[in-house]
């Protein structure tokens, strides 16, 4: 027979260890609570018994024989003097109390009524799952409580209570566990079924603990304090308690010490026993340290994100893994990481050593760890691995043949995954190209900066090195940022040109003029060489701009400045002579850009349609290369030209101050009118509000007509060429950015409307009460060139403030949506039949999306059929 | 003649795609073109198709969840009345994909049969679903003490304005209130006190309930506000009584909508609610100017509603509900899924992303799937 190998774990059971179990898997039994002796050697039948394991240098473990790191731990049991109830299953054994006899141990229902109940919950099982089923078992056992005669034995039934967290009383009598646990004995396995408790997986009176496991000494290592103290574990502690209490247990009950003494101390390591399971029962207080502090006990460890599900079992940490600040490099190409050298020193892949490589591994080992690229260790085939010194190269030059894998320094061109938290989509984790460069920190091309989020504002980022060739083949054929540019999302380009690399390209290509030498030297500084385009001897902007395209590319679109961008051309009152006077209108024909300026929109994230088109006629390869020279090329323009904001580009002649003014004192005299009618309770309501909120919205109104009319002004005054107005056209922010640094800032708005509030029936104290004027509610007339008052300052620390709080609540929210979002959708995938699915094979819709489209290759999720239609038929 | 080409496609090409060509293609289109347009349609439509095994799940998790972090948190919109602000931005996002029963702004559409009635016909309308206390209907409040009698003077136009009739607010008076005897004559409604002993606080107190008996309009709906939009009247409401409303003659049934995904799921079944949860969910992101695809939001309520009723994505919605314990454990309360997973014996069949993540195997998604079979060496064969 052929062994086929596929997966190591297949499935696990979960069950509850029964006594038996107990002692079985136990090395040692603990009798005292002694930890070590004079000599500070753990005590034979201690809680740190050697036979639990060894957590000291130079110790033999008992039990298996290896040493310190090598003994995996093994557990042991203590033996109560008299059972206690474990509190993680206190509901149950209520459960169980309740609805069987207390004299015959049957379930509280007749033959009958089992038989009916074990069908309907074998039919809801397999019909409806295991939700159905249990509230099944609740309805059923609600109704079973009540019976008052058992129907097997015809014995009285006597109502049992929980007085929280660990008695149980029969009307006023207690039960203790003692006969807690005999009843549950008598429970037979057949009526256990109907409690939802699988017999094989739990009998009932396993839950009262007769033995104690006691975890291994590895699972509660103990540290060495700097002044040679030693500081047990908290379970230590808490273990170390619970068998003291027990002994004193047994001795009492060996002396024959009265009832009430026993009672107590049976009380006493119910509580130890509980607190060790779990330390913040509601009605218990927690034990504690000397100091005050709660122990931490084993639900502690298990639960939240600290706990071992979360922290260690959920997320992993790695070897390979490199941190460091980030800063921008326009020069490399977006698919690169610039690594610094002292990283790469540390940083390793593993190579194989073959017969064609030899040479060249034995010429990294002689240089060895500390030389650039030279190498660590070596591993032998047997597994050893051998760190390379000065001391060991030699040797290992010397033995080194096929089959040994080195480990060698990263160099240019090693597959890495870069990465920045929060990693909120799979953009945030992208495979780059090594580049090892000079300086401390990760160098990245500004444009991979949307899909990381990532600023150079003291940002940090993380660098994975995969260390096995399929992990390698993974990153670069799934994650390389050239197959992430099409976001999943919202399936446009998720990189593209940013800040001045935009700028750049809209100069370029808004009547820019060059001689051919100059244009070469600017795209050979990119490093193009092929000139081929460039035919004349007096260059336009956009010819240059050609030379980056593929010579059979066509697009059609506009930019920012189209005023109509759904309407076809001809019917634009800005088109004549068949040109677009704004030239919004962009045509690439045999990739030579005819008319157009290319600008935010062509280029930028989130939009880039020219990049996007480029992705789906050429693939990722060549966007990403097309990308990185249209980047370098807007930069290098204005590099050439230069490119700068100053405080006199903000500056405006007397005759514009004074028809702002003019503007702003009319806005303010209208808003004095409007009040004025509403005091006179003239004012006419609009539909659906009152007078108050009409005013409100009316003044709204007027002020924001004001600032905007302010904005014309300076934009009409302001010259062609200022900066601010040519960032703004090209996409980099807004005409209103100039308004407010020139002209106007404008209306301060809190929670959608003015500011007001704050003081009693004022905004801030220096106004007059009642005030309902445009200045004493956040109307900022001043601009930030002219500098604000102090009230105008402050209503804009208040918007500010606002923000800034709303950011600052908004992101614990989001991350818990996300959180749950992505842990009930993880599973879902698309089978090999096209339906999606979750993990028990679910169908969770018959065709992905209804139409199979996968958002990453499609545009924004669609195809566009007008397109495919103008190109076959034309326009 | 195209038409009959593009039938031919319509096994392979999605419906919505055909209409788009039958939209775009000129009308002298040649036989050939129409072929070459198909063709290419077919070839790019195959090009898109999503692969096996592609964490559709996950992506869509992110997609939505991404954006959240850039969403404002306290805007409401005011839908023209300040009584009719509605919840948007994450607040919403977030009690959608939770699944509550009870949403923070109930509000309802209102289309009408007659879209394009008179102002008066409309408000008309809108007065007779408004929720409305007698207090509302009344000119005064009279207390007769002599004959232990409340008077109550109606407003004849109010009255007239919500479409009711005199003899309707008597008969909700009488099972509005207790022990008492509702008469009218005319405009003016005598409640009297029938129940013997301390009469006059009792008087008094009867009076005060029962300006807020509800006498006319239905329940829930505490505000309506008509909007003309575009050439059609739509009445807003604050408050949502879906049942109650299909049920009256003058409304469109067809458009007539609430955003309270459970009352839709009641009143108009599941595949209601999937829709209403995927127009709310976009209608919030679209709102905030955010771009996500649709086919995102589809999954995520498609995974709300495939149980056949709604379920949050809450831990005691969808991820409670998991079959696997370690995935359960993963997300909330671990020990309580742990310990009643051992109480049931249940075993973990290792199937989905989480717990093979956990014990360090490859996980059953994307290139986890394909598993290469190979003999060991020197075994076998």
């Amino acid at each position: 027979m052929t062994e086929y190998i596929h997966k190591k774990v297949q499935s696990i059971k979960f069950r509850v260890m029964s006594p038996k179990i107990i002692k079985k898997m136990s090395a040692a039994k603990v009798v005292t609570p002694e930890l070590y002796d004079k000599e500070g050697y753990p005590v034979d039948g201690g809680l740190m018994d050697i036979r639990l394991g060894v957590i000291d240098p130079g110790l033999t473990c008992k039990t298996c024989g290896s040493k310190l790191k090598e003994c995996p731990g093994h557990s042991g049991y203590i033996e109560l003097a008299r059972p206690v109830l474990h509190i993680q299953f206190i509901t149950t054994i209520l459960n169980l109390l309740r609805c069987s006899c207390r004299e015959c141990g049957r379930i509280l229902a007749s033959e009958a009524e089992i038989g009916a109940q074990k069908r309907k919950l074998k039919k809801i099982i397999a019909e409806r799952g295991l939700k159905e089923k249990n509230t099944a078992i609740k309805t059923f056992l609600q109704k079973v409580r009540t019976v008052s005669k058992c129907p097997h034995c015809r014995s009285r039934q006597i109502p049992v209570t929980l007085e929280k967290p660990t008695r149980y009383l029969e009307k006023d009598k207690r039960l203790s566990p003692i006969e807690i646990r005999s009843r549950l004995e008598n429970v037979p396995d057949n009526d256990v079924e109907l409690f939802g408790i699988d017999p094989a997986a739990l009998r009932p009176e396993w839950m009262i603990l007769t033995i104690l496991p006691i975890p291994s000494v590895s699972m509660r290592p103990s540290i060495t304090l700097q002044s040679g103290e030693r500081a047990e574990d908290d379970l230590t502690h808490k273990l170390g308690d619970i068998v003291r209490i027990n002994q004193r247990l047994f001795e009492n009950i060996n002396a024959g010490a009265p009832e009430i003494i026993i009672e107590d101390l049976w009380d006493l390591l119910q509580y130890h026993v509980t607190t060790f399971f779990k330390n913040d029962v509601a009605q218990l207080p927690p034990a504690r340290h000397r100091s005050g502090e709660p122990l931490k006990t084993l639900s502690n460890r298990i639960k939240s994100k600290q706990g071992r599900i979360r922290h260690n079992l959920a997320g992993k940490r790695t070897n390979y893994s490199a941190r460091t600040v980030i800063s921008p490099d326009a020069m490399l190409k977006i698919n690169e990481v610039g690594v610094p050298s002292q990283m790469a020193r540390k940083l390793t892949v593993p190579e194989r050593v073959t017969s064609w490589n030899i040479e060249y591994l034995k010429s990294l080992i002689q240089k060895g760890p500390g030389v650039y690229p030279g190498a660590n260790y070596v591993t032998r085939p047997d597994g050893r691995r051998k760190r390379i010194t000065d001391e060991t190269k030699e040797e290992l030059l010397e033995e080194l043949e096929p089959g040994y894998t080195v480990e060698r320094h990263i160099i240019d061109g090693d597959v890495a995954l870069f990465n920045r938290q929060p990693s909120l989509h799979r953009m945030s984790m992208m495979c780059h190209r090594v580049k090892v460069l000079d300086g401390k920190t990760f160098r990245m091309n500004v444009a991979v900066c949307n899909p990381y989020n990532a600023d150079f504002d003291g940002d940090e980022m993380n660098l994975h090195i995969p260390q096995t060739e399929e992990a390698r083949a993974e990153a670069e054929i799934l994650m390389e940022v050239q197959t992430q540019l099409i976001s999943p999302a919202y399936g446009l380009s998720v990189m593209g040109c940013v800040q001045d690399a935009v700028t750049g390209n809209y100069i370029l290509t808004s009547g820019t003029k060059m001689s051919r030498h100059e244009a070469i030297s600017l795209l050979y500084s990119l490093g193009i060489d092929d000139f081929t385009k460039l035919r004349k001897n007096e260059l336009d902007g956009k010819e240059i701009f050609s030379a980056l395209l593929p010579n059979d590319f066509k697009f059609n679109g506009r930019n920012n400045a189209c005023i109509a961008p759904g309407d076809p051309c001809k019917s634009c009152p800005k088109w004549k002579n068949n040109k677009c006077q704004l030239d919004a209108r962009i045509d690439i024909v045999d990739g030579q850009l005819m008319n157009g300026v290319i600008d935010s929109k062509q280029l930028a994230s989130g939009s880039g349609l020219l990049l996007r088109n480029i992705h789906k006629q050429y693939g990722p390869d060549m966007t990403a290369t097309i990308l990185t020279n249209l980047f370098k090329l807007g930069i290098k323009v204005l590099l050439k030209y230069g490119f700068t904001v100053g405080l006199s580009d903000a500056e405006l002649t007397d005759d514009v101050v004074a028809e702002i003014k003019e503007e702003i004192k009319k806005a303010y005299e209208e808003v004095e009118e409007v009040i004025a009618t509403y005091k006179s309770g003239d004012l006419k309501e609009l539909p659906g509000r009152t007078a108050r909120e009409t005013l409100e919205n009316m003044i709204l109104g007027i002020l924001n007509k004001a600032r905007n009319k302010t904005g014309e002004i300076v934009a009409r005054h302001a010259k062609a060429d200022n900066p601010i107005l040519t960032m703004a056209r090209c996409g980099r922010g807004r005409t209103l950015n100039l308004a407010m640094m020139t002209a106007c800032v404008g209306q301060q708005s809190l929670r959608g409307g003015r500011i007001s509030g704050g003081f009693h029936e004022r905004s801030l104290s220096c106004f007059r009460k009642k005030d309902l004027g445009a200045a004493a509610h956040g109307f900022v007339k001043n601009s930030f060139k002219d500098g604000l008052s102090p009230a105008e300052f402050f209503f804009g620390a208040i918007t500010g403030r606002d923000s800034l709080m709303d950011t600052a609540l908004r992101t614990p929210r989001s991350g818990y949506l996300y959180r749950r979002l992505s842990n009930a959708m993880q599973d879902l995938k698309v089978e090999y039949d096209q339906t999606v699915r979750d993990a028990s094979k679910q169908i969770i819709q018959f065709n992905y999306g209804e139409d199979g489209i996968d958002v990453s290759k499609s545009e924004k999720g669609t195809i566009n059929v007008q397109k495919i239609v103008t190109n076959v038929c034309g326009e | 003649m195209s038409e009959e080409l593009i039938k031919e496609y319509i096994d392979v090409i999605p419906n919505s795609l055909l209409d788009q060509v039958r939209k775009h293609l000129p009308a002298k289109a040649k036989k050939a073109e129409v072929k070459k347009i198909l063709e290419l349609l077919r070839e790019e439509f195959d090009n898109m198709q999503i692969e096996a095994g592609e964490c559709v799940g996950l992506v869509a998790a992110e997609s939505i969840g991404e954006p959240g972090t850039q969403m404002t948190l306290n805007t409401k919109h005011f839908g023209g009345v300040a009584e009719l602000q509605v919840t948007l931005g994450l607040p919403r996002l977030i009690e959608i994909f939770d699944g509550r029963q009870n949403i923070s702004t109930p509000m309802m559409e209102i289309y009408l049969k007659n879209p394009k009635c008179s102002v008066e016909e409309v408000t008309k309308i809108a007065g007779k679903i408004k929720e409305t206390p007698l207090s509302e209907l009344a000119k005064s409040f009279e207390v007769n003490i002599a004959d232990a009698t409340i008077e109550v003077e109606l407003d004849k136009e109010a009255v007239a304005q919500a479409g009711i009739r005199v003899a309707t607010i008597v008969k909700r008076l009488q099972t509005g209130l207790k022990n008492v005897n509702v008469k009218n004559k005319e405009d003016i409604i005598f409640i009297k006190v029938t129940k013997e002993g301390d009469e006059l606080n009792k008087l008094y107190a009867v009076k005060e309930t029962s300006k807020g008996v509800f006498v006319s309009g239905i329940k829930g709906v505490t505000q309506v506000l008509p909007v003309k939009i575009g050439e059609e009247y739509v009445i807003k409401t604050a408050g949502s009584n879906l049942k109650s409303v299909l049920k009256m003659d003058e409304i469109d049934t067809y458009k007539t909508r609430t955003n309270d995904i459970f009352e839709t799921c009641k009143v108009l079944g599941l595949e209601a609610a999937r829709q209403l949860i995927i127009d709310e969910a976009l209608n919030v992101l679209e709102t905030q100017g955010l771009d996500i695809n649709i086919r995102h939001i589809m999954l995520a309520a498609d995974t709300m509603t495939v149980a056949g009723e709604i379920r949050g994505i809450t831990r005691y919605g969808i991820v409670g509900q998991k079959s696997s314990v370690l995935a359960r454990a993963s997300f909330e309360t671990p020990i309580k899924h742990i310990i009643a997973a051992a109480e049931r014996g249940e075993i973990d069949k290792l199937n989905s992303v989480i717990e093979n993540v956990m014990i360090n195997q490859p996980v059953p998604i994307g290139t986890g799937l394909p598993g290469l079979r190979t003999k060991e060496q020197g075994k076998g064969t």
